[in-house]
């Protein structure tokens, strides 16, 4: 990812709801060059809240394994 | 030269209340431009849980004059009665707009919407029985009303600048009337002006100003750093509503419930404190008790944590069966915020800043209004406001619960609906844009692009919101404030002299922190500022050394201004539009 590109994700993962601003922030020190992370960030802030808390496996399963590594942050 | 772009109106933020008032004005075929941080639906609005306010009286008799007393004394008589009035009387009419423009209401049996009781909400003038008046979709009501306006939107044309921060408003000296905005695009850094015959104040609350808070990160009262940059006062900033358990460090909320199914509070030594507080009520005393409680004992020295600046709520002896049960979503919660599974240890918590009363001063119509020769409240001409970054007042010293989604769409409505007939009262072209448009803007860019070294925009940040938090929190020493105005001005200095590393123009995010982090500084320098010189508790505003309200000095509004630090206070509206002033008397639940 270039400057632009992973500054672009770094402001998608500013959101509406607190828990997802500082589960993303975490998420992005960690794996700060995640492209995975896009689609779904075009989720609405409490379905994608549901996902991250693990309160609902209703996702598109090709993101299985990035929806793993949010949960385990 | 500055790129200028003309609309009929400019709306600056898209959460609840700028997105109703933007469907008025599109309604109204007028040209709107909506400009928001982030996408429209990201809004802050997407987090209210709870309801929306509204005596439908469909679970249990119920009316507006109920409704108006509630909010009145819940307000602890700060509110004005004729915007209380008012909105309690439109309630009805826009939750019923809101359910056909298809936002997906709890139903009872027979189909009407269903309501639930909520505290403070009361039937026959604050009689002992409930009122069931609070509209909701599950526990998702923001996120249900925000994603209704965003369609309605949509469908209506309004046009979206995405991305956009708005930075000032531009003024005309010649009569002080607003005719515009400056705002930078994100995505090529570009500072635009973007000129209207109305412009709309609709960002939200500045909970990010304290250490604690349940605010999104976007919630950094951008709003309210534009009116006070523009010369405008900011009203009862001083009232600040808090929770008393959020995680620390985090924010994120615990709910009351953990409380009420047995868990307590702890200070370092082990003590269960509140037994001291309320020996009867404990740890399920009221909000406002619990949380000077815990300011308390964290002041006395018997905080826990290496910084002793929270207590710890434990829940353990619960056991794992009715923590999971019952208490659904906080283990996880808690380890996932505090690291602590509270099943084995207690969680950290600090009282936390959710709701701020006070803002940009506006009246029922939306109409900013401000100190002018001999008038308290003379209109501010192309200037509206409205949602948590204004102050009607509806809320006074306190807001009632699920009134804050009702005020975003009665008074995002009658903004839009003033702002329509103001615009058409207008000479159809536009004002010229006085000559130095845009330059107190380019000046402040200048400045930070220029600048090679001076203060990390992070660390004044966290400077501010410890300084907020311990000297201005939920529980006021005169001290601590006295301190706390003196640390401000500090930081505030230090505000002027931050640098960013990075001075790309394309998506350059550090640029929009420090620019967030200027909006931020004048939000808390109002609240300290006006929190110190309130020599009384009242609503949301609790001091150690004037603990009782007192009608009789401080019964009025305070404006805080930028210029000096200087305030200024104007009456109470205490006459309502039709019926009879509700007489302030003590408040007790």
């Amino acid at each position: 990812m270039n400057r632009v590109e992973k500054q672009k994700l770094k402001w998608k993962c500013r959101r509406g709801l607190l828990e997802l601003d500082l589960v993303l922030e975490k998420y992005l020190d960690k794996y700060p060059e995640d492209a995975e992370l896009l689609p779904l960030l075009e989720l609405p802030d409490n379905e994608l809240w549901d996902i991250v808390a693990g309160r609902t496996d209703d996702y598109d399963p090709r993101l299985s394994a990035i929806v793993a590594r949010l949960r385990a942050i | 030269m500055i790129p200028v772009r003309r609309f009929d109106a400019i709306v600056v933020g898209a959460g609840g209340a700028g997105m109703r008032a933007a469907l008025e004005l599109a309604r109204a075929n007028l040209r709107v431009a909506v400009l928001s941080k982030v996408f429209p639906t990201r809004s802050h609005t997407v987090a209210a849980q709870g309801g929306i306010a509204a005596p439908l009286a469909n679970s249990t008799e119920d009316n507006w004059h109920w409704h108006m007393y509630d909010t009145v004394k819940g307000s602890d008589y700060l509110g004005d009665q004729d915007a209380i009035e008012y909105m309690c009387r439109r309630a009805v009419e826009v939750v019923v707009e809101l359910e056909h423009m298809g936002m997906p209401f709890d139903r009872l049996e027979n189909g009407k919407i269903y309501q639930r009781p909520f505290g403070g909400h009361t039937q026959s003038y604050g009689s002992a029985k409930m009122a069931m008046r609070a509209c909701a979709a599950a526990d998702r009501t923001g996120h249900a009303m925000l994603h209704t306006l965003y369609q309605q939107n949509v469908r209506a044309n309004t046009q979206f600048f995405v991305e956009w921060m708005a930075l000032d408003l531009i003024r005309d000296p010649q009569d002080g009337a607003v005719v515009g905005v400056t705002a930078l695009e994100m995505e090529t850094g570009e500072l635009h002006v973007l000129q209207g015959k109305a412009v709309l104040l609709a960002t939200g609350g500045s909970g990010r100003m304290f250490f604690s808070s349940t605010n999104a990160f976007i919630n950094t009262g951008d709003g309210l750093g534009m009116a006070a940059r523009a010369g405008l006062p900011l009203e009862d900033m001083e009232f600040y509503q808090f929770h008393p358990t959020g995680v620390y460090g985090a924010g994120v909320l615990i709910t009351e419930g953990v409380r009420g199914e047995g868990g307590y509070l702890l200070n370092k030594d082990g003590e269960r404190f509140m037994e001291r507080y309320a020996p009867n009520a404990k740890d399920l005393a009221s909000r406002d008790v619990v949380s000077r409680a815990m300011t308390t004992e964290i002041k006395e020295g018997r905080g826990a944590g290496p910084h002793a600046d929270h207590v710890l709520l434990k829940l353990d002896h619960l056991g794992p069966e009715i923590i999971n049960q019952r208490l659904p979503g906080i283990r996880e919660i808690s380890i996932k915020f505090a690291n602590v599974d509270p099943v084995r240890e207690p969680i950290p918590v600090v009282p936390t800043a959710h709701y701020q009363m006070g803002g940009i001063p506006a009246n029922y119509l939306g109409q900013v209004v401000a100190p002018e020769g001999a008038s308290k409240e003379a209109i501010v001409p192309g200037l509206y406001a409205a949602g948590e970054c204004s102050c009607v007042s509806v809320h006074g010293g306190n807001r009632l619960g699920c009134n804050s989604l009702l005020d975003l769409v009665v008074f995002g409505r009658s903004s839009g609906e003033q702002m329509a007939k103001d615009i058409r009262a207008l000479p159809r072209p536009q004002r010229n844009l006085p000559k130095d448009a845009g330059e107190q803007t380019r000046a402040r860019l200048a400045r930070l692009d220029g600048a090679t070294s001076g203060e990390r925009v992070a660390e004044v940040l966290n400077d501010l919101r410890r300084t907020m938090q311990a000297h201005c929190g939920v529980f006021r020493f005169p001290d601590d404030l006295a301190e706390g105005v003196r640390k401000m001005k500090a930081i505030a200095e230090r505000a002027g002299r931050t640098f960013i590393a990075d001075k790309s123009k394309v998506f350059n995010t550090a640029r929009i922190e420090a620019l967030e982090l200027d909006n931020l500084v004048e939000a808390a320098t109002a609240v300290v500022v006006s929190a110190e010189a309130r020599k009384e508790s009242r609503g949301a505003q609790a001091r150690s050394d004037f603990p009782e309200r007192d009608d009789q000095s401080w019964m009025k509004h305070t404006l805080w201004f930028k210029e000096g630090n200087r305030l200024d206070y104007k009456p109470v509206h205490l006459k309502p539009l039709s019926v009879d002033t509700i007489e302030p008397k003590a408040r007790t639940y």
